[in-house]
């Protein structure tokens, strides 16, 4: 198992999540569709912290490229978060259409991440940082949420 | 090595767009030749107006829209760096546009003049997007399936233009070449070689993106590229090998790989995650059923030669695949495409995220599924038509009527980028 191998499955599991949320609001299921998008919420930022404060600074001192792929992997968090924002204001007003429109933004947008992390960074990080403790960690603090 | 990765979402917005925006109006004056052409035009697949009709399609409609998607795709599925796109896309776009109207122009009236001032356009426009595509796709250090059939699919698309260089200056100057053999081979190379094994590739990535499908099972993507290109050799080797149980003996095994992409891509999308249908969902739902009916077809016009005799037979085969199984799946993929360019751009302003427009507002979710059916209507009628030629005119209305809707739904959506973004800078 290499070490960004959580990450990659961790991927699978907040689509799982994403699914739930979505088609619950989509049907104006509230209910399950505040506990989904909570959880969701929750993932994806267990996610994106475990990339920007153990991956990415070790990946980072291992290259000494700071200005590469992580740092517009962190614009693109940045942006996932301000539309997690715009769907907890969509899901308040139990606005299906708002919701639904910015959950399909974010889910074009996660998925394009996606595909450059699994493609392409984690790739690097793999072969930077084989013989590293980074990859214990880091499964471990996804396993904790 | 690193340096080469490029992380960026680029290209500039008018890249794509550019040749997004013309894609449809092929497609609708290939509509519009079949209202004026009436009832001969689909007799036989060699008939001025059916040749035509297949490059206004193929060239006009699908390698735009395919071009305009490989420069948006590379970056962001491959890591590739695409040479100075803003320039490639300039020169390439109105190169192949122009190349394009005197073929189908030459072909349709019979102009030998017009035959031959294509060639050099197709062949500077072509090997200048393949060179430039070529050095991203093989100086990527990322790897993959995709990957390779982006890959095989350049080097198809590479073939395909040769070959078809060739058949047009040999029909412009009359060279003693076999005609038919060579047409066969251009076609399986530009239907196979190029845009499926295009396809394949993009569907490995998008088909899982988009509806939250499992992945491709990786036999599957490790075969699938490889078994079509040995298929394309063998089917190639027809031009040296002169035996009536040759075709039949590679067409049934390449019948079965197409129908295994299409039936996986539907089974996939049957036990997808996401519940939610949308244009691009069912799109793709349409252009896999024809690809099946396609192989189903095809395999009876190898088992009954009386059938296959008949003409109208490889036109009702065209019909399926250029219409019902590519202008599907690349409109399908076009609604994904434009309404998450346009929120990107968008956004890159400066402006917060609130105040740029979600994706479901750059193009009308009814204008999307209404276009669609639209466009079911008329493979239906396009097919029926084949048989029932009375029925080419209004076949051709409906083809011509779904291509100017897209064409209307992707401006829309363009004059709806505009529009956000003069909002956003005159409240910054």
């Amino acid at each position: 198992m290499s070490i960004t191998t959580p990450l990659f499955q961790h991927h699978k599991h907040c689509d799982e999540v994403f699914a739930r949320a979505e088609d619950a609001c989509a049907n104006a299921d509230w209910v399950e569709g505040e506990q989904a998008f909570a959880l969701l919420c929750d993932q994806l930022e267990t996610h994106f912290s475990s990339e920007e404060e153990l991956l990415f600074p070790a990946f980072e001192t291992a290259t000494g490229m700071t200005s590469g792929p992580t740092e517009v992997m962190r614009g693109e968090h940045r942006q996932m978060r301000d539309l997690l924002a715009q769907m907890r204001g969509a899901l308040a007003a139990r606005d299906s259409d708002a919701f639904g429109g910015a959950a399909e933004t974010l889910l074009i947008l996660m998925q394009q991440h996606n595909m450059k992390e699994e493609n392409i960074l984690y790739p690097m990080c793999d072969n930077a940082l084989g013989a590293s403790d980074v990859g214990a960690s880091l499964a471990a603090r996804l396993k904790a949420s | 090595m690193h340096a080469s990765l490029s992380f960026d979402q680029a290209p500039p917005i008018s890249v794509p767009y550019r040749f997004f925006l013309v894609a449809p109006w092929f497609g609708a004056t290939a509509g519009i030749l079949l209202v004026w052409a009436g009832a001969d035009a689909l007799g036989s697949r060699w008939t001025p107006e059916a040749l035509a009709l297949t490059h206004l399609i193929a060239l006009g409609f699908m390698l735009q829209a395919m071009c305009g998607a490989l420069f948006q795709f590379i970056p962001v599925a491959v890591g590739g760096n695409v040479w100075r796109p803003r320039l490639v896309a300039n020169t390439v776009q109105p190169l192949l546009l122009l190349a394009t109207l005197l073929l189908v122009a030459g072909l349709l009236f019979g102009r030998p003049v017009l035959l031959s001032a294509a060639v050099p356009l197709f062949l500077l426009a072509i090997g200048g997007f393949v060179t430039v595509v070529a050095l991203a796709l093989w100086q990527t250090p990322a790897t993959g399936m995709t990957l390779w059939a982006m890959r095989m699919a350049i080097a198809g698309l590479a073939i395909t233009v040769l070959l078809g260089s060739l058949l047009a200056e040999a029909l412009a100057h009359g060279f003693a070449v076999p005609i038919v053999d060579l047409t066969n081979v251009h076609l399986g190379w530009g239907l196979g070689g190029w845009a499926l094994m295009l396809l394949a590739g993009v569907s490995y990535h998008v088909v899982p993106m988009f509806q939250l499908t499992r992945p491709y099972p990786s036999w599957f993507t490790r075969s699938f590229g490889l078994l079509l290109l040995g298929f394309l050799l063998a089917w190639s080797s027809r031009l040296l090998l002169d035996d009536a149980l040759w075709s039949p003996l590679i067409a049934y095994p390449l019948l079965l790989i197409l129908s295994a992409y299409a039936g996986t891509t539907l089974w996939l999308q049957y036990t997808r995650r996401r519940k939610i249908h949308d244009a691009t969902s069912l799109y793709f739902r349409v252009a896999m059923l024809s690809m099946l009916a396609f192989a189903v077809s095809g395999t009876v016009y190898f088992l009954r030669p009386e059938l296959g005799a008949d003409p109208r037979f490889v036109v009702w085969l065209g019909v399926l695949a250029l219409v019902g199984v590519f202008v599907s799946a690349i409109t399908g993929m076009m609604y994904k495409i434009v309404p998450f360019l346009n929120w990107l751009h968008l956004q890159r302003l400066g402006a917060p995220i609130s105040a740029v427009p979600n994706m479901k507002k750059m193009i009308p979710a009814d204008a999307m599924t209404g276009q669609l059916r639209l466009h079911v209507l008329a493979v239906l009628m396009l097919l029926t038509a084949v048989w029932q030629p009375g029925l080419i005119r209004p076949a051709g209305l409906a083809l011509a009527a779904s291509f100017v809707w897209l064409g209307c739904n992707l401006a829309g959506a363009v004059r709806r980028y505009q529009g956000f973004r003069d909002q956003i800078r005159a409240a910054a």
